[in-house]
């Protein structure tokens, strides 16, 4: 391959929405890397001037995977502006709804967009292919024919909590619409017992405490080899993993944001924090250190917080190579998701992977089946705190003026709306979704984006499918709708 | 028969909503029937080149393509162009692809309301330029054009809903790959009937709410939806009560209005989603086929006729009072 040859991959599949990755392949290996969202919709012109609780029915449809989170965000932004107290219930409510999209989510990307790579013809040498393409094959092995029943099951939950999956209107600035009967509390821990036990026998081979209690990559490797790789889907992954060298790819910054998790009474279940890799500690940020750059988007403008962002495209621009915005905090390019969550969070499994591997391709994809063992043993317990006949949701009317940040924990990582309410209706609403900081072009600096950096001195064996390039986009779980808007 | 399934301008919640099919082997009940996946963005293996390629041989008619699903909308924007959305890998606009597929394929189904209408994606000041495969809005028309037949000799089968139900979806690819589907089987906007010819207040769980006139008045509330939420249910053509979501769901159900999303324009009402406009002190979801008189009519009577259990439980979030027990026996 010659020096500076450029390959262009599109459409990158097994992502939520489109993507096309550029590459710059210098003696077999990526010498740099610019990651397009090919797709703008325009939802913040959309939401303009309408009226502010119109956000409810319209930011969901940002996103068919992200869709409860998108809410979430929206009612939270609603919330502050309407100055509301959630009584209980309705916190929990909402977030047994999100952590049931959240975890759908995590199952969907490892069963349905991940796993199956490892089924490509080009692994038919390793020892582990057989088993790997019986059970991960795209659309024809046995972990699709089971998981997608699965999944469906365990988001029956949604049908109970929220009418239905994607886009529902039950999550409100006071809490939950939807308020639940002492005989739909059982209903809702049979659910989420049933998915537990998919889990524990398909997923893990092992209880999700046992899971949850993994403190470090020792434990890991002991725990692994204690049944065999075709025992548990995790094991056959760690098997996989350790035989290309999962753990050594796809390291960005391994600086990690997270907005914190799941809050009940003004506690989170997950921590919020920024992780500072230099000093290995997790301090404290302030959203209004966050600045969207559009120097390599093709938008016009300038570099701004988003209350005061402005969306405006301008196909043409020289230099521009992306629809999506850079995002950075404090100046800086930072990764969130499962890994960046647990990290803050604190859990000694993530600790110990990102201190000696760094951020990974494996450590990604540990930590949100982590997340899968950690969340569901809360929301079992969130379905006990339920009081049926005390109130879900608050009620209050809605200002002419006022202001309104909703931050919240999606699947994919760090989720924020910043409303802006005049006269009554929306001024301005901007939104910046996971996968616009890790995905987020160059800034003005020069600076790639975190997915950009993580690219970088990948072998390109087979420049129609690079496969580890494969392996580190998709660890990511992008979701590129939600990415641009 | 061959299916290809492209996303362009929409969320892609209908392959989400989609995969949450009741049915214990989803995609083996679709090969049962004879469907082939040849591809999916988000369940198949080829990527990059080989989705292209693949992409690139069904317009040449090198494979033939039985079942195109589209979902999203079509990006005209900006200024014509279809530059908002071009297919990663390939430079070129989705909807110049979706143009030269369309004119392959034995049927066309644009899954969802986006696809079909333009939906969402066009609300607002329609940034992007969006429009439905063979509609904008309830213009026919559309990318297509409102002559537009696929091989078989059908306009595009609008499988409309924000999401789509994947039930909706799913039965009619097994009603097509069957044989079991003409043009007989689509409504006036080309949607299927076995859905759109029922209306999401059939099997309403609040229908003694509605009999009564006993409405919700804040979110939670158990009441009718219709007086002061902005409930759509009896004029929304859909059988979402009949046929339930995500196990034993609906939007009624989960506490808050039917925006009637299996509409074209739904995502533009011309007033706020949340309250019911008042034209004067008529709500607009009365039915469209009653006579206004007698709805006023009828309303005032039942209003006044309301049991103290149904106006009670209509503003509370659980049962305040539970029905009578009464031997209903033959006397």
């Amino acid at each position: 391959m010659s020096v500076g040859e450029r390959i262009v991959l599109g459409p990158f599949n097994r992502v939520e929405g489109d993507l096309e990755v550029h590459l710059e392949v210098a003696a077999g290996r990526v010498a740099a890397a610019y990651v397009n969202a090919p797709l703008f919709r325009g939802f913040e012109h959309i939401l303009r001037g309408k009226d502010p609780r119109d956000a409810l029915v319209l930011v969901p449809r940002l996103c068919g995977i992200c869709s409860v989170s998108q809410s979430a965000a929206a009612a939270a932004a609603l919330r502050e502006a309407i100055g509301l107290a959630v009584p209980a219930n309705g916190e929990l409510a909402a977030n047994l709804v999100l952590a049931a999209e959240n975890l759908a989510d995590h199952f969907t990307h490892f069963y349905l967009f991940f796993m199956p790579d490892f089924a490509r013809d080009a692994y038919a040498e390793r020892p582990w292919f057989a088993a790997a393409q019986a059970r991960f094959k795209a659309v024809r092995g046995t972990a699709a024919a089971e998981a997608v029943p699965a999944r469906a099951a365990f988001l029956e939950l949604t049908g109970l909590l929220a009418g239905k999956w994607p886009h529902t209107l039950s999550l409100q600035p006071g809490g939950s619409a939807r308020a639940v009967s002492a005989a739909e509390k059982v209903r809702l821990y049979a659910l989420l017992r049933e998915f537990r036990r998919w889990l524990e026998r398909h997923t893990f081979g092992d209880t999700l405490e046992a899971i949850g209690a993994l403190d470090s990559i020792d434990a890991l490797a002991s725990w692994a080899a204690a049944r065999a790789p075709a025992s548990s889907d995790l094991r056959l992954f760690l098997e996989i993993a350790d035989d290309l060298g999962l753990a050594r790819i796809g390291r960005a910054t391994d600086r990690f944001l997270s907005y914190g998790a799941y809050t009940l009474a003004g506690r989170p279940l997950f921590a919020r924090g920024l992780w500072q890799p230099e000093e290995a500690t997790v301090t404290a940020f302030d959203p209004d250190d966050i600045r969207e750059d559009l120097s390599h988007a093709w938008m016009r403008g300038q570099t701004r917080h988003p209350w005061r962002g402005v969306t405006e495209p301008d196909p043409d621009k020289d230099g521009a190579y992306s629809w999506c915005k850079a995002p950075r905090l404090a100046g800086q390019v930072v990764e969130c998701g499962a890994l960046a969550r647990q990290m803050v969070d604190g859990h000694p499994l993530a600790r110990d992977l990102v201190a000696r591997e760094g951020g990974s391709v494996r450590a990604r994809v540990l930590c949100r089946l982590l997340e899968l063992a950690r969340v569901l043993p809360a929301m079992e317990s969130w379905v006990h705190a339920l009081r049926p006949g005390e109130p879900f949701c608050a009620h209050g009317p809605l200002p002419d003026e006022a202001t309104g940040c909703g931050l919240v924990e999606a699947a994919r990582g760090a989720l924020g709306h910043w409303l802006v309410i005049r006269h009554g209706r929306i001024a301005s609403y901007q939104i910046i979704a996971p996968t616009t900081w890790n995905f987020s072009p160059r800034d003005a600096a020069g600076t790639p984006g975190a997915l950009e950096q993580a690219l970088v001195g990948l072998p390109v064996d087979d420049a129609r499918v690079p496969l580890a390039v494969q392996h580190v986009v998709r660890s990511f779980d992008p979701c590129m709708v939600c990415t641009v808007h | 028969m061959n299916l290809l399934w492209l996303q362009s301008g929409g969320c892609g919640g209908c392959t989400m909503s989609l995969l949450c099919a009741d049915s214990s082997d989803l995609l083996g009940s679709l090969a049962d029937v004879g469907i082939r996946i040849l591809w999916h963005p988000s369940l198949s293996e080829e990527s990059g080149v080989e989705a292209l390629e693949l992409l690139a041989a069904c317009a040449a008619g090198e494979h033939p393509v039985d079942l195109l699903c589209v979902e999203g909308a079509l990006l005209r924007g900006p200024d014509g162009s279809g530059r908002f959305h071009r297919l990663g890998g390939s430079g070129r606009p989705m909807i110049a692809w979706v143009r030269e597929l369309a004119a392959r394929a034995r049927y066309t189904l644009a899954i969802g309301s986006c696809a079909a209408w333009g939906g969402v994606t066009a609300a607002g000041p329609n940034p992007a330029g969006a429009c439905g495969l063979q509609y904008e809005g309830d213009t026919p028309g559309g990318l297509l054009g409102s002559d537009y037949r696929s091989a078989a000799g059908l306009p595009v089968i609008n499988v409309a809903g924000c999401p789509t139900h994947p039930g909706w979806v799913v039965e009619t690819l097994m009603a097509l790959s069957l044989g079991q589907f003409g043009s007989d089987a689509l409504d006036a906007l080309a949607r299927p009937r076995f859905y759109a010819d029922q209306l999401v207040h059939h099997g309403c769980s609040r229908n003694e709410y509605y009999e009564f006139k006993a409405s919700a008045e804040k979110p939670s509330d158990q009441g009718c939806l219709m007086e002061n939420m902005g409930c759509k249910g009896t004029q929304a053509h859909a059988d979402c009560n009949l046929r339930p979501w995500n196990g034993s769901g609906s939007c009624t159900r989960g506490g808050y209005a039917c925006i009637s999303c299996t509409e074209p324009g739904f995502e533009e009402p011309g007033h706020p989603f949340g309250p019911t406009p008042e034209l004067p002190v008529i709500p607009i979801g009365l039915p469209s086929d009653m006579p206004k008189a007698w709805f006023v009519a009828l309303a005032a009577l039942s209003k006044s006729a309301t049991p103290r259990r149904v106006r009670d439980n209509a503003v509370a979030d659980h049962l305040a009072v539970a029905p009578a027990i009464r031997r209903t026996g033959l006397k």
